[in-house]
């Protein structure tokens, strides 16, 4: 368990980096992919609403760190939609197929409107328009173009726990 | 022939082993547990949100940030440095796109400063003329009364919409806030977060930002700002429908402000070339785009200009 965390850990902080630094500037038809919010949504449907919501602390901790922006707010943010899409995949997603694009598909829109109201609580100068309808469209796309390649990967990394596999022995009662 | 029936196995009260699941492990934290949790987080965040505001600059959540960010520094530029072949590579691609475009715009600009040269030559040569008659004190001139160093730009503006960059330099080497940030081409922002090793520079391209400028050529003053579409492009607000702005003119820093209150920016740095010029039956102010200097979409490295002279007090 552990050791997965600290795997989550590091992949969240290598994708804070790659995002500030090369993401960012990247843009194609006006959006930019999100690294950090796909990674943090295929953890959290994988390995549940609490990795989901101490992850998306931690990347939003990272973020408002790169960025030099107001600490906290982009960590409340990513914590309720890690925990968010973390109860999804323990409830009903995990298995579905199509879960990982739904999940960053309907984030996506949700934190850009969740950003854009608490920007606005803070009392910070918002345009709706430009995140919410100029920038969304291909936003979206190129987060459901990630999603595949992330989901493959965080699978990979962070495998199944063998332990819990025995637990599937149950007793049959005659 | 034996009969195979599996309900013998049910009768002796034994186990049976089910096929492991392929998928991952469904296991539930407690619903105390995980909500415990989200909950801490959330008013973690909402404390961290609030002690942010309240205090000061110099406060422990800016020094821990600080420290945060410092600490991130090094992994922001391996990572920059790393990814700068792949973005020269996806900017060569992609001005090999808009080389036509680029190629005609280029044509003009060259025409422009070469004219422009010979302006500035004959300029040069009046100014020191007029200098010596008048006594003319330029007290914003560059480079007079600035000191400039250099920085390389770590993080990029993260949208469209926020137009703001990260620069390796801090208060640790003299930046301040509201320092002027240009680069060979022109005038880029102003510095408006700093830490230890790392500011926070808002582009001119940014909503936010405007300045005092003015035409060359016929010395009319404006406030350059942002326009109201998307992209890059700028515009020369608050210009007199009298005075005769034309295409292809130079706007450049005024140093002043209206009235007469001394501008952050100096004077005469070049800010873009005016593209098209508009005026309506209704708007009192003419319509007047001009396209910047510099290439906000590309930037490496920056010169942060501090006043050798104490800062003007800004109301």
């Amino acid at each position: 368990m552990f050791a997965d965390a600290f795997k989550a850990a590091v992949l969240l902080f290598l994708a804070v980096v790659v995002q500030a630094t090369i993401m960012g500037s990247i843009s194609i038809l006006g959006g930019s992919p999100d690294l950090v919010l796909v990674l943090l949504l295929v953890i959290a449907l994988l390995r549940g609403s609490i990795y989901g919501a101490l992850g998306g602390f931690w990347a939003g901790f990272l973020l408002d760190t790169a960025y030099l922006g107001t600490l906290g707010v982009t960590s409340l943010l990513l914590t309720l939609a890690g925990y968010w899409i973390g109860r999804y995949g323990e409830t009903t997603g995990r298995d579905r197929a199509h879960a990982p694009f739904l999940s960053v598909a309907v984030a996506t829109v949700l934190l850009a409107a969740g950003e854009l109201a608490l920007h606005f609580l803070l009392g910070e100068r918002v345009e709706a328009r430009a995140s919410l309808v100029d920038a969304m469209p291909a936003t979206l796309l190129l987060n459901l173009l990630l999603t595949l390649p992330v989901y493959a990967l965080v699978r990979r990394l962070l495998a199944p726990e063998r332990a819990l596999d025995r637990a599937a022995e149950i007793p049959i009662v005659g | 022939m034996p009969r195979n029936r599996s309900g013998g196995l049910a009768a002796l009260s034994s186990t049976v082993r089910r096929t492991p699941p392929r998928h991952f492990p469904a296991r539930k934290p407690s619903p105390l547990k995980r909500r415990l949790v989200v909950g801490v987080l959330a008013a973690v965040s909402l404390a961290l949100i609030t002690g942010y505001f309240r205090e000061s600059e110099s406060g422990p959540l800016h020094d821990a940030q600080s420290v945060a960010s410092s600490a991130m520094h090094p992994f922001e530029v391996g990572a920059e440095r790393i990814a700068r072949p792949f973005r020269d590579a996806y900017g060569w691609l992609n001005d090999l796109f808009n080389a036509r475009e680029e190629n005609e715009r280029l044509k003009a600009q060259i025409e422009l400063l070469t004219s422009q040269a010979i302006q500035n030559s004959t300029a040069a040569t009046e100014l020191k003329r007029l200098e010596a008659l008048l006594d003319y004190r330029g007290s914003d001139t560059f480079p007079g009364d600035y000191d400039a160093f250099g920085a390389a730009v770590i993080v990029d503006p993260p949208s469209r919409f926020e137009q703001w960059i990260v620069i390796a330099a801090g208060s640790k080497d003299g930046v301040r806030e509201n320092a002027p940030v240009i680069t060979d081409e022109g005038l880029v922002g102003r510095v408006t977060k700093v830490m230890r090793d790392q500011s926070r520079v808002t582009l001119l391209t940014d909503k936010e930002s405007a300045a005092s400028a003015y035409d060359i050529r016929t010395e009319a003053v404006g406030v350059i700002r942002h326009g109201a579409g998307s992209g890059d492009a700028l515009i020369l607000d608050r210009v007199p429908k009298e005075e005769r702005i034309r295409r292809n003119d130079v706007v450049v820093t005024s140093g002043r402000r209206f009235g007469l209150l001394p501008s952050i920016y100096p004077r005469n740095i070049p800010i873009g070339i005016v593209t098209s010029v508009g005026q309506t039956d209704i708007d009192e102010h003419q319509q007047i785009q001009v396209e910047p200097f510099v290439d906000f979409s590309s930037l490496d490295s920056v010169l942060v200009l501090v006043r050798k002279t104490p800062e003007p007090d800004l109301p």
